[in-house]
C-alpha cells in the first residue's frame, strides 16, 4: 500500500475524531459533558471500540443553500465490551450539526442495532441531540420511524439502554421509551415531548426545560428514567454495574459470580413487631444476598415499592419488596407500573424473582381512582401470572386483601412462598375486619372502644398469623426470619429447570 | 427519621409521606354552570347573547388554537347569565367565557 493512501487515511480519521471542531468541544466541556467519544471510551473496557461507518456522509438538504459536508454525519457507532461482555453501541455528537437526526445518521444508528439483534448482545444508545434535521425534511422522520420499529422488534431479546446526555426532545424522545432502562444525569439530561418553548407559546404557562423534564424529574415524578447519577462517569459505572445482572440475550442466564455470604446477619431485628411501626425493607434485602450487594432501580420514583437486582449464591436475581417506610408500603399507581414493569423485564431474561410481602393494601384516594388504579393494579398480577421464571414469595409480616393476591401469592403461581412465624394473611386487616364483622355488636355495645379492642386481640389471634394460610396449604413453609436467605436459595435452585407451558397465542393483552 | 401517620383500612401505619403524596389536588366536584377555556386561543365567533336559553350541544364559541378552529358546545342546559369576551379577543387557560344559571 503506498504510503500516501495511508496518510490519506490517517487524516481521515483525526477529522472525524475532533467532531464538531475545538470550539463546539469547548462548548460541550463547560456544560459539564464529556464529548461523544469520551463518553464511548469511557464507558467501554479499555481499548475494545471498533467504530464502524466514521466516514459516512450527510445526506443532501432539501434546500441547495443548506448543503454542506457532515463527516460521521453526527452520531458515533461501533462495537465493545463492557465486562468483558460484548455490546453494539452508538452516541450522538452534539458538537456535529447539533447531533440532529438526518437520514444518514439514523441509517448508521439502524445498521447497529440491526446488528446488535442479530449478534443478540445488548445495545446502548447514548441520546444527546437537538431533535429532527429540519433542512433533510422528512427524511428525518423517516429515521426515528425505523429506530422505533427496531427499539420494538428487538423488545425482550436483547437488553436495551438509553443514556440521556443532553437534550432529547420531541419524537426523539420515544427510542429511549420503548428501551429497558434509562440513565440520566443531573443537570444534562432533558427529556420532553413539548418544549418548554411551545408549552409557554401554547399554554401560556412559564416552565424552565429543568423543571419540565431535567433528570429529577424524569426519575422522581414521570418515573420515566431508571437511574440518576450526578455526573456522566457515576451514570457509567451505574451502566457497567447493570450489565453484570442482566444477561446478553433473552437464551441465556446472566452471568454467575462466585458466591459470597452477606456482610450483615441482623435480620432478626429489623421489622418491628407491631405491623404499624415501619421499617426500611432494602435492610432485610441487604440480609439475603451476596455480600448484602443490592442494585436499586427507579429508586426515586414511587419508593413506596422497591425493585432492583442483588446476588444469591452467585445467581443473579431480582427483588421485589413492599417499602414499609414510605407510605406504609402500599400499593398505587406508579408503584403498580414499577412493579410489573420490573418483572416483566426479569421474566424475559431469565432473571429468578424474590419478593417480599409486607403491605397495608391499596392506597385510598379519589386520585388515585380516578388515575386508573384498577387498570394500573391489575398489571401486577399479569405480570406475576404470566411469569415463566422461578419465583419464591417470602411474607415478612402483613399481607392483607388484595394485596395479599397481586404480591405474587401461590394462587398467581409463585413457585414457593414461606412466611414468617409473625406473618398476618387475612382478608383484611384486623381493624377493618372487627369494624364489618361485629358492627352490630359495637353499636349495641355500652363501651364500642373496648369491645372494639377485645375483639381486634381476638381477630388477630384467630386469623392474623400465617397458619390459616398455611393449613390452606396456600403456604409452603412457615419459616424462621434466619432461615430465609438459605430457603430461597434451596427454592430457587430446585425450580432452575421449571417449564411452564402457556397455550398458544399470538401475545397477551396487558391492562394498559 | 421522622414519621407521619398514614390511615389504611382503619389503621395508622408510622410511615414517611412521598412528595407527590403530600402535593396531590384534592378532588372538587366539577362545576357544569361556567364555560371554561382548555387551551389558551382566540375568540372568533360567539354564537350566544345573555339571556338566552340553550341545550346540550348548542354552539356557544369558535375559538382559534393549536392550528385549530375549535368549537365549543354546551354541556347542559340553562340560561346564559354573562358573556365575559367579546369576538377577536386572546384568552389564556381556564379562563371563563359565559356563566349559567
Amino acid at each position: 500500500m503506498s504510503s500516501s493512501k495511508n496518510k490519506e487515511l490517517q487524516k481521515l480519521r483525526e477529522k472525524v475524531k475532533h467532531g464538531g471542531g475545538e470550539q463546539a468541544l469547548e462548548k460541550q466541556m463547560a456544560l459539564g459533558k464529556l464529548s461523544a467519544r469520551e463518553r464511548i471510551i469511557d464507558l467501554l473496557d479499555n481499548d475494545s471500540f471498533q467504530e464502524y461507518d466514521m466516514f459516512v456522509q450527510n445526506s443532501t438538504a432539501v434546500f441547495e443553500d443548506d448543503r454542506k459536508e457532515i463527516l460521521g454525519d453526527g452520531v458515533i457507532t461501533g462495537t465493545g465490551t463492557i465486562n468483558g461482555m460484548p455490546v453494539c453501541i452508538y452516541a450522538q455528537d452534539f458538537t456535529v450539526a447539533g447531533g440532529s437526526l438526518g437520514m444518514m445518521h439514523a441509517k448508521k444508528i439502524i445498521k447497529i442495532m440491526d446488528r446488535a439483534l442479530k449478534m443478540r448482545v445488548p445495545l446502548i444508545g447514548i441520546n444527546d441531540s437537538g431533535g429532527a434535521r429540519i433542512q433533510e425534511g422528512i427524511n428525518s422522520l423517516a429515521g426515528y420511524g425505523e429506530i422505533f420499529y427496531r427499539n420494538t422488534m428487538a423488545s425482550g431479546i436483547i437488553p436495551q439502554i438509553s443514556v440521556v446526555l443532553g437534550p432529547c426532545a420531541g419524537g426523539a424522545v420515544y427510542s429511549p421509551a420503548l428501551t429497558d432502562f434509562v440513565f440520566v444525569v443531573n443537570k444534562i439530561s432533558k427529556m420532553f415531548i413539548t418544549g418548554p418553548e411551545v408549552i409557554r407559546t401554547v399554554l401560556g404557562e412559564k416552565i424552565s426545560a429543568e423543571d419540565l423534564g431535567g433528570a429529577k424529574v424524569q426519575s422522581q415524578i414521570s418515573g420515566n428514567a431508571h437511574f440518576f447519577a450526578q455526573s456522566e462517569l457515576e451514570c457509567f459505572d451505574q451502566i457497567k454495574r447493570l450489565l453484570q445482572y442482566i444477561p446478553q440475550n433473552n437464551r441465556v442466564k446472566a452471568f454467575t459470580a462466585d458466591p459470597l455470604p452477606p456482610r450483615r446477619n441482623d435480620i432478626e431485628n429489623i421489622i418491628p413487631q407491631d405491623p404499624r411501626e415501619a421499617y426500611d425493607v432494602r435492610n432485610i434485602i441487604e440480609c439475603i444476598t451476596d455480600n448484602s450487594e443490592f442494585m436499586e432501580i427507579r429508586s426515586g420514583f414511587a419508593p413506596n415499592a422497591v425493585v432492583g437486582f442483588g446476588r444469591i449464591n452467585g445467581e443473579s436475581t431480582a427483588f421485589v419488596a413492599n417499602q414499609p417506610a414510605v407510605m406504609a408500603g402500599v400499593l398505587d399507581v406508579d408503584s403498580s407500573d414499577k412493579i410489573s414493569a420490573f418483572v416483566r423485564f426479569c421474566d424475559a431474561f431469565n432473571i429468578p424473582i424474590v419478593t417480599l410481602v409486607d403491605l397495608p393494601g391499596y392506597l385510598p384516594g379519589v386520585d388515585q381512582e380516578h388515575a386508573g388504579i384498577i387498570r394500573h393494579g391489575a398489571k401486577i398480577l399479569y405480570a406475576y401470572s404470566e411469569a415463566t421464571v422461578p419465583t419464591v414469595t417470602v411474607i415478612l409480616r402483613k399481607a392483607y386483601g388484595g394485596g395479599y393476591i397481586a404480591m405474587n401469592s401461590i394462587h398467581l403461581g409463585a413457585d414457593s412462598v414461606f412466611a414468617w412465624p409473625d406473618a398476618e394473611i387475612s382478608v383484611m386487616g384486623p381493624e377493618s375486619a372487627v369494624n364489618v364483622i361485629f358492627r352490630k355488636e359495637l353499636m349495641a355495645a355500652e363501651n364500642p372502644e373496648d369491645v372494639r379492642q377485645h375483639k381486634i386481640q381476638e381477630y388477630k389471634k384467630k386469623f392474623a398469623s400465617p397458619y390459616v394460610a398455611a393449613g390452606m396449604g396456600y403456604i409452603d413453609a412457615v419459616i424462621e426470619p434466619s432461615e430465609t436467605r438459605t430457603m430461597i436459595a434451596h427454592a430457587l435452585k430446585v425450580s432452575q429447570g421449571k417449564i411452564k407451558s402457556a397455550p398458544d397465542k399470538k401475545h397477551g393483552l396487558i391492562p394498559m | 427519621m421522622n414519621y407521619e401517620l398514614l390511615t389504611i383500612g382503619g389503621t395508622d401505619y408510622k410511615t414517611t409521606l412521598t412528595e407527590k403524596f403530600k402535593n396531590r389536588r384534592p378532588w372538587q366536584k366539577p362545576v357544569y354552570n361556567r364555560v371554561v377555556l382548555q387551551m389558551p386561543g382566540k375568540i372568533t365567533k360567539i354564537f350566544i347573547t345573555p339571556g338566552q336559553q340553550i341545550k346540550p350541544g348548542d354552539r356557544l364559541f369558535v375559538y382559534e388554537a393549536m392550528k385549530m378552529r375549535n368549537v365549543i358546545y354546551a354541556q347542559t342546559s340553562g340560561t346564559i347569565k354573562t358573556i365575559n369576551v367579546s369576538e377577536g379577543e386572546d384568552v389564556g387557560k381556564n379562563f371563563v367565557l359565559a356563566e349559567m344559571e
